[in-house]
């Protein structure tokens, strides 16, 4: 097992140093001068020049890149074009808000979809299979931000139970201290995930319930409830886990234009607004983090499914 | 608590076109006869491309000239479905913008699979080093999360269709790329392409005559997944504000100057756009699915 997780871990670390080079050189060949970007459209062309000498910015893109890399392994994300402040500082400032909110809907997610996908399997073909399968489907082609738009319209506007913006707090815990603000984005965070989770599970419930042990289970007479809940449960959530270790990019995703719906001042907010001022040491930055947290996500997923599953560090 | 039902054995008439050459066009158009859904969704489809593109025929409308002094008109004679904040009479705009949304959509998924394809034949084919290096690279773009950079680059690049769906088709073609690759390392060891190896068949002619028409329905399922998956990144630009340059609005960005009006519930500014959004990536998917079953394969997205 050791072994199986260290050279997963060695992979992933190639594939962060990977991912650092593509995204630095992709950024790289996007962006205007920094000098041109910081001083703005009229400077002249030689303070411009002057600028970009002074800090470095004239010299060859790998140079670059291996000076970004050595500041980054000492935990300095860079300085913002924009904003006088450490991208660090900003990140960090954000980060803990665009959690919360994130873990929250996942969590909800979960916390619905995995009894629901369940449910759908053992009555398969049932009204209640039949009706979930449909309005995943329906859920599935429904972007979130429309989804938002819609709860909005019927939350807030409707039924006014429900304010339409996110709370302003700069408090990582809005979401317990102010649940009401922060209702509308959780739930359709949540939502949208349900239809993909709920699906997932349904279709790996399915697969465990046709195997030996199940039937075993069954014929030496076990209350079908502690099979669901003892042998069922476990192993028809090993798909799940390894589904939400790879949506990283998905829920990252449904972050930022969550946070953009309800105005909510979290890293996609921020991630936002660096675009509309061309603030690419920040874009630089998050676009990493991302890239960073979907390479733990898979390995967590492929950690945590090892540990449940000995066959797969064996054919690994 | 009922039982669950022991699955079927599949039918002996699935057998049949299952075992000869499961990925090919004719098995595939055969399986899709116990798709209903699939059909539906393929019309469904039919009647939104026939809207957009033939609506504007039977109502002719002005998507150009801002109108102020027939902004936010409600549903009435001569606006259907009333008018937009700028005037725009909103039917002809969810044509137009259907136009847009539709091709930037199958745009980039033709140059996803395009590229995919390419790359993961390549990549099969080559086996050894040089597959291991390119399925890296493609890991490691997987690993970077794909709304953030097709964001970096339409921020910098929007213009028009063509360069907008350069950049999503650009950034879509990993996954493609492993399903071809995939399917490529398993038909090139069955019997049929070993067979035509031994009787002599170049290698270009064991790759037009076998490999390809053989992926190929794995290759057109992946396409409609893609059309699907390209609509809503379309939709999320343009609501994002980094889609097309005014005055073209793609369904996204419709939706978006709809939301400015939301507190004075106009609601023909809504629910119409989204609701095109909702069946066009709908009827795609179903589709797609049904395709997906008939080529008989798990053809994991």
């Amino acid at each position: 097992m050791t072994w199986y997780v260290l050279r997963r871990l060695a992979v992933s670390l190639l594939v962060l140093l990977g991912i650092s080079a593509v995204v630095f050189l992709m950024l790289h060949l996007v962006s205007d001068s920094p000098g041109r970007v910081v001083l703005g459209q009229r400077a002249s062309p030689e303070a411009v020049a002057d600028f970009n000498r002074e800090h470095g910015f004239d010299r060859p893109v790998v140079a670059q890149y291996v000076g970004y890399l050595g500041r980054l392994l000492h935990g300095d994300l860079g300085r913002s074009y924009k904003l006088n402040e450490d991208v660090g500082t900003l990140l960090a400032r954000n980060a803990g808000r665009s959690a919360m909110v994130s873990l929250a809907g996942l969590v909800l997610a979960l916390l619905i979809a995995v009894p629901l996908g369940i449910l759908q399997a053992v009555r398969r073909n049932s009204v209640v299979d039949r009706v979930a399968t449909a309005a995943s489907y329906v859920l599935y082609a429904t972007p979130s931000f429309l989804l938002g738009l819609l709860l909005i319209a019927v939350f807030s506007q409707t039924i006014p139970i429900f304010p339409a913006e996110a709370s302003q707090s700069h408090s990582p815990w809005v979401v317990f201290t102010d649940p009401r603000a922060m209702a509308l984005p959780v739930i359709t965070l949540a939502v949208t995930s349900i239809a993909v989770f709920a699906q997932y599970q349904r279709s790996a419930a399915l697969d465990q319930l046709g195997q030996d042990y199940i039937r075993v289970a069954r014929a030496k007479g076990l209350p079908e409830r502690l099979i669901l809940t003892r042998h069922l449960l476990r192993n028809a959530c090993l798909p799940l886990v390894m589904l939400v270790g790879t949506l990283v990019p998905t829920l990252l995703a449904g972050n930022l234009i969550v946070e953009s719906l309800f105005n909510y001042p979290g890293l996609g907010l921020l991630f936002l607004n660096s675009l509309q001022r061309e603030d690419y040491p920040v874009l630089l930055a998050y676009t990493l983090i991302g890239g960073v947290l979907t390479v733990a996500g898979n390995f967590v997923a492929d950690v945590v499914v090892a540990a449940a599953d000995r066959r797969i560090e064996l054919s690994a | 608590m009922t039982a669950p039902e022991v699955t079927s054995p599949p039918s002996p008439e699935a057998e049949t076109w299952a075992e000869r050459e499961p990925g090919s066009i004719r098995s595939v158009l055969h399986g899709m006869r116990r798709h209903p859904l699939g059909v539906a969704g393929g019309l469904l489809l039919l009647l939104i491309a026939a809207f957009c593109f033939l609506g504007p025929l039977f109502h002719p409308t002005n998507q150009t000239d801002v109108d102020l002094l027939n902004a936010a008109l409600p549903p009435g004679p001569g606006h259907p479905l009333g008018t937009d904040g700028n005037g725009f009479d909103v039917l002809g705009r969810l044509m137009s913008g259907g136009q847009v949304s539709l091709r930037i959509g199958l745009l980039a998924a033709l140059f996803a699979t395009t590229i995919g394809t390419v790359y993961g034949a390549v990549a099969g084919l080559a086996g050894g080093v040089v597959d291991g290096f390119m399925m890296r690279l493609v890991d490691v773009m997987l690993s970077i999360p794909f709304l953030f950079f097709v964001l970096i680059l339409s921020a910098r690049f929007h213009a028009d269709a063509l360069s907008l769906s350069l950049v999503i088709g650009g950034f879509s073609w990993l996954v493609s790329a492993r399903l071809v690759r995939g399917e490529v390392l398993t038909l090139r060891v069955r019997e049929f392409v070993l067979a035509a190896r031994l009787m002599g068949a170049s290698r270009r002619r064991t790759i037009l005559t076998h490999l390809i028409p053989n992926a190929l329905g794995v290759i057109i399922v992946n396409i409609t997944f893609q059309v699907a998956d390209a609509v809503l990144v379309v939709a999320a630009l343009g609501f994002l504000g980094f889609g097309l340059t005014y005055p073209t609005a793609d369904w996204g960005s419709q939706l978006a100057s709809g939301v400015t009006y939301i507190s004075a519930d106009y609601w023909w500014l809504i629910y119409p756009v989204g609701g095109c959004i909702v069946l066009t990536v709908l009827a795609l998917n179903l589709l797609a699915d049904a395709l997906r079953d008939a080529v008989g394969r798990r053809a994991d997205r």
